[in-house]
């Protein structure tokens, strides 16, 4: 069903260059996607990644500062919602609750001036399809979640739309109603052939029903793919860590297809990064083989916790280099023994790391002070520099303190993801001037602790901002 | 049974003493002549009363015309200051209902006044100024509150079906604002038929009110009679409030 290289009118939905803010907060970054006829495609991503501003804006319920969303060729940015041919799965479901479940559905028809023995056929159909027969007299607010969910799809789908939007439709049921809904949402769109276009910030439930999934964080795509490229393949350290369980490690690539981290150096199947350039790397907890003989193994470690999840067990063991790592295997090993890892080339994936160090954009305000993230720091003596100049600001990841109060630090900020890579914690704090300080700390803080920042004068690194970044 | 229900005791006692009782004597009332007796003459006596019957008809039509009006103004007022786009600032919704805080007699004792100040002569339309004026927060209010917690997905899933501005206003927000419309009305509609203080100070009398008629009969000490003017009041307002409730089930399946 889906080739690889899009034909011009094979695209049914062409987003190009859509940004938008809200009170000077930018939700969307530049965002650029075709949509193909009939595909099944999912944004995903954790709440405020901007996915669901990004459907809103396909529906045309608001409208990017900039940018175009193309439809059929057609540019229909300034269209309001009811002249666009494409319906929408709200929510929560969002059934008009003066209405019974055959007037819910034929509301969308009925407006439309269609005669009502097509109204009849076609409600009727879609009460069918979406298992509901016999239930066009309740009222909506009788039903159960799962009900008003099927009568929802139904009043979308009856109009016979170009493309149906779903945000995040299965949100409010219960896991066992979701896995039911997701495999008939499924069946739906092979059977229909609409092209499908649904929000969720489960990674499992976009995996499952996708042919294509938009990986979104902070407003930017971050990766564009199908669910087993973005799986397999992930572009950097936000979804190698947002899809499934990862280990996410630093690395130096010392050549091509030769990558060390965790004190080891391993063969890889990744090239062109250059030589001993610094990387992340993410090996799947499934992927790492461990056995209890030690010789052939690539490196050792012991076991330091043992857990059934079910099928497989789920341990962490501390490498012989004192990384720690997760590792899935249908035998469990006993805790405190010493165990022979193996990760195989095609099983290490290498990715770009984004940024080794912090760069602010700030203003020198005296030859000892700089004003960066919205405050005024301290800095070691900076000479050649007049005051008042735009200057460039670095801070290693290890340089910036976290304190408990944020009152204590310079400036404050929120804790806003955070990965483990293997023997020290990488943190993104978003700081209170919205700006991101990344941090690298062996200290434990939790998503969403609130923390002070302070960074020590002689760790800024101020220089000249050079003319191209006029 | 456990100490929770005693709570409830002195709201019950309160109950019976203000509300209960009060409404018990009116009916007492109502159903004796002067010396006690049991008798239906004072009932009897509203329907021959020919000046009481054209009063009541003549309230009932300000009364209808009051809510008419305050309804044409108060829900797009109600309408208005819910909406966040068209009103950014919560003074002016107190604003609306600031007149509220004064004293509806003194409000209306001021209007008189500025009615006598600028001229105007007294009669229907100053009278319907004032109830206008006096009411028309009570049906702002329930409508503003009922459009203010309505869900803006509804609207949304509306124009996304295919429905113009106006049609979504028709086919969803309207019929899903009937409740606050319902008890705006009964906010407006009950009290404007046995008001008496606003057409005394607005019309001079020149027009009068089913609540005047009862107030005269009280002043002249015809206890019984009045008692059965406010009785036979009391059950025309309870049967339209009780229609009234009825017709929300229709309200529901129709559009």
């Amino acid at each position: 069903m889906s080739e690889n290289k899009p034909l011009e009118n094979d695209v049914i939905i062409r987003l190009e260059h859509l940004s938008k803010s809200f009170s000077g907060k930018k939700v969307l970054d530049d965002i650029n996607l075709d949509i193909r006829r009939g595909e099944f495609v999912t944004f995903l991503g954790p709440s405020g990644c901007g996915k669901t501003t990004t459907l809103r804006t396909i529906a045309g319920f608001n409208a990017a500062d900039e940018g175009r969303v193309i439809m059929d060729g057609e540019d229909i940015s300034a269209l309001p919602p009811h002249l666009r041919p494409l319906n929408t799965v709200f929510q929560r479901y969002a059934l008009f609750p003066h209405l019974d479940v055959y007037d819910n559905i034929a509301f969308g028809l009925k407006l439309k001036g269609v005669d009502s023995e097509e109204i009849d056929r076609r409600v009727r159909k879609m009460l069918k399809l979406v298992s509901m027969t016999d239930y066009e007299d309740r009222d909506v607010e009788s039903l159960s979640g799962g009900q008003q969910q099927r009568v929802a799809i139904a009043r979308a789908l009856v109009n016979y739309p170009k493309v149906l939007l779903l945000d995040e439709p299965l949100a409010a049921l219960d896991l066992k109603m979701r896995k039911d809904m997701q495999i008939e949402l499924k069946e739906m769109h092979r059977k229909l052939g609409i092209t499908f276009i649904y929000v969720t910030h489960d990674q499992e439930e976009a995996l499952t029903l996708s042919d294509r999934i938009v990986v979104m964080s902070e407003g930017r795509i971050q990766q564009i793919g199908t669910p087993m490229d973005i799986y397999n393949e992930p572009q950097n350290s936000f979804v190698a860590d947002f899809i499934g369980e990862s280990n996410i490690l630093n690395g130096t690539m010392i050549a091509d297809r030769e990558v060390s981290f965790i004190g080891h150096d391993f063969k890889c199947v990744d090239e062109g990064f250059g030589e001993n350039v610094p990387v992340d790397v993410v090996v799947r907890p499934e992927d790492i083989y461990i056995m209890n003989k030690l010789e052939g193994a690539q490196f050792t470690a012991v076991v330091k916790s043992c857990t059934f999840k079910g099928v497989h067990y789920e341990m962490f063991v501390d490498t012989d280099s004192h990384n720690e790592l997760m590792i899935q295997d249908y035998n469990a090993f006993e805790v405190g023994s010493t165990v022979g890892l193996i990760i195989r080339p095609e099983d290490i994936q290498v990715m770009k790391k984004e940024r080794v160090e912090n760069t602010f954009a700030g203003e020198l305000v005296d030859s000892t002070h700089v004003s960066i993230l919205g405050e005024e720091f301290e800095c070691a003596p900076v000479s050649g520099i007049d005051e008042g100049t735009e200057v460039e600001v670095r801070a290693a990841f290890d340089r910036i303190d976290l304190l408990d109060h944020a009152e204590d630090g310079v400036t404050g900020g929120t804790v806003y993801m955070i990965l483990y890579k293997g023997d020290h914690y990488h943190l993104t704090i978003r700081t209170d001037s919205d700006e991101f300080v990344y941090v690298d700390t062996n200290d434990v803080w939790d998503k969403g602790d609130i923390v002070g920042i302070n960074i020590l004068p002689q760790d800024l690194i101020v220089t000249a901002r050079n003319g191209k970044e006029e | 049974m456990g100490k929770r229900s005693n709570w409830a005791i002195p709201y019950f006692i309160f109950l019976v003493l203000f509300v209960a009782l009060p409404l018990l004597l009116v009916a007492m009332y109502a159903f004796q002549d002067n010396y006690g007796h049991f008798t239906f003459a004072n009932i009897a006596r509203i329907f021959t009363d020919t000046d009481a019957m054209s009063t009541f008809v003549v309230s009932l039509e300000v009364a209808l015309e009051n809510t008419l009006i305050c309804l044409l103004l108060g829900y797009p007022a109600a309408f208005i200051l819910s909406r966040k786009d068209l009103n950014k600032s919560a003074v002016t919704v107190i604003l609306f209902i600031l007149p509220m805080w004064i004293n509806a007699l003194m409000r209306t004792l001021a209007t008189a006044d500025l009615f006598g100040v600028l001229g105007f002569r007294l009669g229907k339309g100053t009278l319907l100024f004032g109830m206008v004026y006096d009411y028309l927060p009570f049906m702002i209010y329930p409508i503003y509150n009922v459009l203010l917690k309505m869900d803006n997905s509804y609207a949304e899933a509306a124009s996304d079906l295919g429905a113009t501005p106006v049609q979504v206003f028709t086919k969803v927000t309207l019929p899903l604002s009937m409740p606050g419309i319902l008890s705006g009305v009964m906010m407006v509609f009950m009290p404007t038929v046995s008001t008496f203080a606003i057409s005394e100070f607005l019309t001079n009398n020149k027009i009068k009110l089913f609540g005047t008629i009862i107030q005269e009969n009280i002043n002249s000490s015809m206890w019984n009679y009045g008692a059965a003017l406010s009785f036979f009041m009391l059950i025309i307002i309870g049967l339209t409030t009780f229609l009234s409730g009825s017709d929300k089930e229709v309200e529901g399946g129709t559009v």
